[in-house]
């Protein structure tokens, strides 16, 4: 007899698929085209940061600091355009900050040994302090005549979808390609998979381990620039929301375990389905923003008991102190 | 004249101190101290009033609320997790506390009582979570975090209006917010309270161990049956409370339940933990060290208010130290052991003259010859290290063995072997009492008491504390030899005070007076320091005139005497110095005179190495240990000498084959027994022109009756 047995990832898409059927029968307004471009709209930035916390997860790492990395540098483009230097110059700057910013978290990480949760908590509470003490003049950065253009990155339609969504559909070919058909790509997984054996077999940790914080981070800066343009400024006050929860969500619930090793773009994919049909019900659903926290808390911690479950740590290669 | 300024700085310059402060636990604790001087005498330079007593009762009631919170973070790090929620329990039981008082007008007792009840509760959830489910402490902590946030959300959406509206005016209510006993604010008390009963908790009761021991390595700590799931749930279950007592005083110190409070809590709090020098991970920490990072973190977040820096510059200032406070932690705890076992090493100049000569053809009496070589052997493979060989009154043998057992061997052939009894650690010395108990000297455990029956007792394992020894020099880490005198004073030697058994011939590296002559009084039980500041002392026997003690100092390569009664007590001369070898045990012979064991002999190589201490620092620095320049003891002799100090005859053995190296001897009915401490077999040598009835045991306390 063959005892049924689902991944984590059958069960993700059936609750998904449940909940989208509930949510079409019983809300009204949700399963018009409309609504559908919305939902996928609004989430085509969550699941670009998805993407990111991915490649780090799956490199037994985590990123809290993906929002600092969104907000700070697209916010310091628009805030030099605004003080008259030109598009391609301030794309440059927040480039180079952002690759600098992934740097240190990945020195921090890999050369300095500091658990990751931690090393980024403090990184991105570092960043978001210089932005909120240096770069920028007013919370909300607004858009300016200099940037005429950019906001296409956001906005509009390409082939009658919206542009965010193939933003999110180009993230996702780049990112799969990285991880799946080039060689960095199998080495994060065997890092995250078994960092000692990864080491012993000759991997270079420490520079892939770099590596992982400093795409992570400009695809954090990618989602920023995305999100930017689709709402015409830069709300830097992002960093104090719990979008960094909703990203973690999107990457535990679409199956990839924290302990590394495991999952891919699909998850992701997946994940962001299911968070965006869920903000997208409860909103219409009128429940208020602390409530619908509230419910993302619990199911995030209902997924991460299920995780500890279906992906039970490793004890021969959890590190003491992991925390 | 060089060498002359060498021994001088080498004499005055305490090197050693260093490596002993340094592996100390409490310099872990003097650094965050000292950040916390510098950066309070900083603040009070910058700030005007910044030390005027109403700042500082200010400084003391936000010390108290945070340093509560402090607390209960320490607890949930050295157990080994995180509490990233602390900031949302103390939103909720500061909401729990005035929603009771406020709008359920609750008594003030009740009040307290429910919301130490509701900080337990919400604790509890992250310890079932995290204790029992084994879910990671930083994620479920950060999810619980965000429940309870938005649970407050919605709860002041509903209330605060009403909690608002209310001005208790209740006497307790407002001590709790803003009493003072004497000018110290009623939070400071409690704070005070809490944290000395904290401290004997993690120090001296069972449960803080098993915290600590949690943190250290999970895995032991269950092997060893400690309740691992349990403990680490209540941990968090301590974190809550604590929290809500911090959440108690704030509530009625400002009675308002604003959106904000507590957002970022957690960040100040973990950085206060990490600063004070609570290692993240688990299984180090104490109380004085949460509070001084609580200080620290109170003191640089004021300041920069004070000094008007923009809200971001706060922010940054925090994670800037926190992370640095971290790396800095992270590499410490890694390294530790190799910075200190690289500066604990601290040798010192020692001169010695050229030795004399032992060449055969040269003369003098340590020309060698081979008369060991035929020496009947006795336990040959069976039997390991024996130190030290001592002989009854019934001719039995004994011997200490490696295993921590001292071994019989039975007269009259030797052959049958029992163990006579089971000690643990390794026997050096032995003597014989007038009631026929053995003392035995077992390194790393102290003075030893074997009854003729077998069971062994401790007599003493410690000596008073010197006032001026970095190092706890209490214990005796490594009792080498001893003898008793006719009144019953056990006097024997402890070679160093700075290494351990397996490392003395680190010691003899570092030719530094460690050592030192113990006094053990059989009659009393005390036991004091006799004589310190000795190189490597070693063997020890009591000299015929019954009023002196002759010592070996290994290191020191001369055998002196000191008097312990008659006029010259407490005097010490020089018996002997300058031997070509390291001296070790010294026994009794039959005619009078001295055996002296020399365990190995001097080489020109380490004779200079001794006169360039920068030299043996460097190779201790740069060299793996197994490549380091270590006295010789491949090579040895017997030698007889008498109380004026002249060597009488040398016996060796030219093969080393059956005794390369001899650390004792003893005399017995005509024989001399030999023993080393490498070796595994004890030596039988006749003796010519030697009393044929010598006991040394008869001739000391009399013929047994």
């Amino acid at each position: 007899m063959k005892r049924l047995r689902f991944n984590q990832q059958e069960i993700v898409f059936a609750v998904f698929a449940v909940l989208f059927l509930a949510f079409s029968i019983f809300l009204r307004g949700f399963l018009t085209p409309e609504n559908m471009l919305t939902l996928l709209q609004n989430v085509a930035v969550l699941g670009i940061l998805g993407l990111a916390m991915a490649i780090v997860v799956i490199g037994r790492g985590i990123d809290i600091s993906l929002i600092a990395a969104l907000a700070v540098p697209p916010g310091l483009v628009l805030q030099m355009v605004q003080n008259g230097h030109s598009l391609p110059a301030s794309l440059l700057t927040a480039v180079l900050l952002t690759i600098a910013f992934g740097l240190v978290n990945g020195w921090l990480i890999a050369y300095a040994e500091v658990p990751s949760l931690f090393a980024t908590l403090a990184t991105g509470l570092l960043l978001a302090g210089l932005g909120q003490a240096a770069l920028f003049q007013l919370d909300v950065v607004q858009w300016s005549d200099g940037m005429k253009g950019f906001e296409r990155l956001g906005q509009g339609t390409i082939l009658g979808i919206p542009t965010s969504i193939v933003m999110f559909a180009i993230a996702c070919v780049v990112v799969a390609f990285l991880l799946r058909q080039t060689r960095w790509g199998a080495y994060i997984y065997a890092i995250g998979d078994n960092p000692y054996a990864a080491r012993v077999t000759g991997i270079p940790s420490r520079p892939i381990i770099v590596l992982q914080y400093v795409v992570a981070a400009l695809i954090g800066c990618f989602a920023g620039l995305v999100m930017a343009a689709s709402v015409n400024s830069m709300p830097t006050r992002v960093f104090n929301s719990t979008l960094i929860y909703d990203v973690i969500l999107v990457v535990v619930l679409g199956g990839i375990g924290l302990s590394g090793g495991r999952g891919g773009v699909l998850n992701v994919i997946i994940g962001t389905l299911l968070i965006g049909t869920m903000l997208n019900g409860m909103t219409i659903m009128d429940i208020s923003y602390a409530g619908q926290n509230l419910v993302k808390g619990v199911v995030l911690l209902l997924a991460v008991i299920t995780d500890s479950f279906l992906n039970p740590r490793n004890e021969e290669t959890a590190q003491q102190g992991d925390i | 004249m060089r060498d002359t300024l060498t021994s001088l700085r080498y004499r005055y310059w305490p090197d050693h101190l260093l490596g002993e402060i340094l592996s100390k636990r409490w310099t872990e604790t003097a650094i965050p101290v000292i950040l916390l001087l510098i950066v309070g005498f900083a603040l009070s330079r910058s700030i005007d009033h910044f030390l005027s007593p109403s700042s500082l009762a200010d400084t003391a009631r936000q010390a108290g609320e945070i340093g509560f919170i402090g607390l209960g973070m320490a607890l949930v790090v050295i157990v080994g997790g995180i509490d990233l929620s602390v900031g949302s329990i103390f939103a909720l039981t500061d909401f729990c506390a005035l929603y009771l008082l406020d709008v359920l007008n609750w008594p003030v007792p009740a009040v307290v009582v429910a919301t130490l009840a509701c900080g337990a509760l919400l604790g509890a959830v992250n310890g079932v979570l995290i204790g029992y489910l084994r879910l990671r402490a930083f994620i479920t902590t950060l999810i619980t975090l965000i429940i309870y946030r938005s649970a407050f959300d919605l709860l002041i959406q509903r209330y605060s209006n009403s909690i608002a509206a209310a001005f208790p005016d209740i006497p307790s209510w407002n001590f709790i917010g803003g009493g003072d006993v004497f000018g110290i604010p009623s939070v400071a008390l409690v704070y005070i309270a809490i944290a000395i009963f904290g401290h004997i908790f993690m120090t001296r009761l069972r449960p803080g161990w098993h915290i600590t021991a949690i943190g250290g390595s999970r895995r032991s700590a269950y092997n060893s049956g400690i309740p691992v799931r349990r403990t680490i749930a209540l941990c968090y279950v301590a974190s809550g409370a604590l929290t809500s007592i911090a959440a108690l005083f704030f509530a009625a110190r400002l009675g308002t339940v604003g959106g904000d409070i507590g957002v970022g809590l957690e960040v100040i709090v973990l950085t206060a933990t990490v600063l004070g020098g609570i290692t993240l991970g688990g299984g180090k920490g104490s109380v004085a060290k949460s509070l001084v990072g609580v200080l620290i973190v109170l003191l640089i977040t004021n300041g920069l208010t004070t000094l008007n820096a923009r809200g971001g510059i706060n922010r940054m200032a925090l994670a800037g130290i926190l992370l640095v406070a971290a790396m800095v932690d992270i590499r410490w705890q890694k390294n530790r052991t190799r910075i200190i076992s690289k500066v604990y090493v601290a040798p010192t100049y020692h001169a010695l003259p050229p030795p004399p000569a032992t060449e055969i053809g040269q003369g003098g009496p340590f020309e060698q010859n081979d008369k060991l070589r035929d020496v009947e052997l006795i336990g040959l493979g069976r039997i390991e290290a024996p130190e030290d060989v001592i002989l009854d009154r019934n001719n039995n043998l004994y011997a200490g063995s490696r295993h921590g057992d001292i071994m019989r061997f039975f007269a009259p052939d030797y052959q049958r072997m029992e163990v006579f009894a089971h000690i643990g650690g390794q026997p050096l010395g032995m003597a014989f009492d007038r009631q026929d108990n053995l003392y035995v000297c077992i390194g790393g455990m102290g003075l030893y008491r074997i009854k003729p029956d077998g069971t062994v007792e401790k007599a003493t394992d410690e000596t008073n504390r010197s006032m001026h020894s970095v190092n706890d020099d209490s214990r005796l880490r490594l009792a080498d030899d001893l003898d008793i005198t006719d009144d019953g004073l056990i006097f024997f030697s402890e070679a160093t005070v700075r290494y351990e058994m397996d490392e003395w011939p680190i010691d003899g590296l570092e030719a530094r007076g460690n050592g030192r002559i113990i006094c053990y009084d059989t009659k009393t039980g005390a036991t004091h320091t006799a004589l310190r500041g000795l190189k490597f002392p070693n063997g020890i026997c009591v000299a015929s005139d019954g009023q002196s003690i002759l010592f070996a100092e290994t290191f020191g390569c001369s055998i002196k005497r000191l008097w312990f009664a008659g006029p010259k007590k407490g005097q010490v001369e020089v018996v002997m110095d300058n031997l070509p070898g390291y001296p070790d045990n010294i026994n009794l012979a039959s005619d009078g005179n001295y055996w002296l064991a020399l365990v190995g002999m001097r080489s020109p190589s380490l004779d200079l190495a001794w006169k360039m201490p920068g030299f043996r620092r460097r190779m201790a620095k740069r060299v793996p240990v197994d490549e380091w320049l270590f006295p010789n003891i491949n090579t040895g002799c017997v030698v007889k000498f008498n109380e004026q100090g002249k060597i009488l005859e040398s016996f060796w053995d030219l093969h080393g084959e059956n005794h390369p190296m001899i650390t004792s001897m003893r005399e017995h009915r005509g024989y001399l027994y030999l023993g080393g401490i490498m070796n595994n077999r004890i030596g039988r040598y006749k003796l010519e022109n030697a009393d044929p009835n010598f006991v040394q045991y008869d001739k000391r306390w009399g013929k047994a009756s």
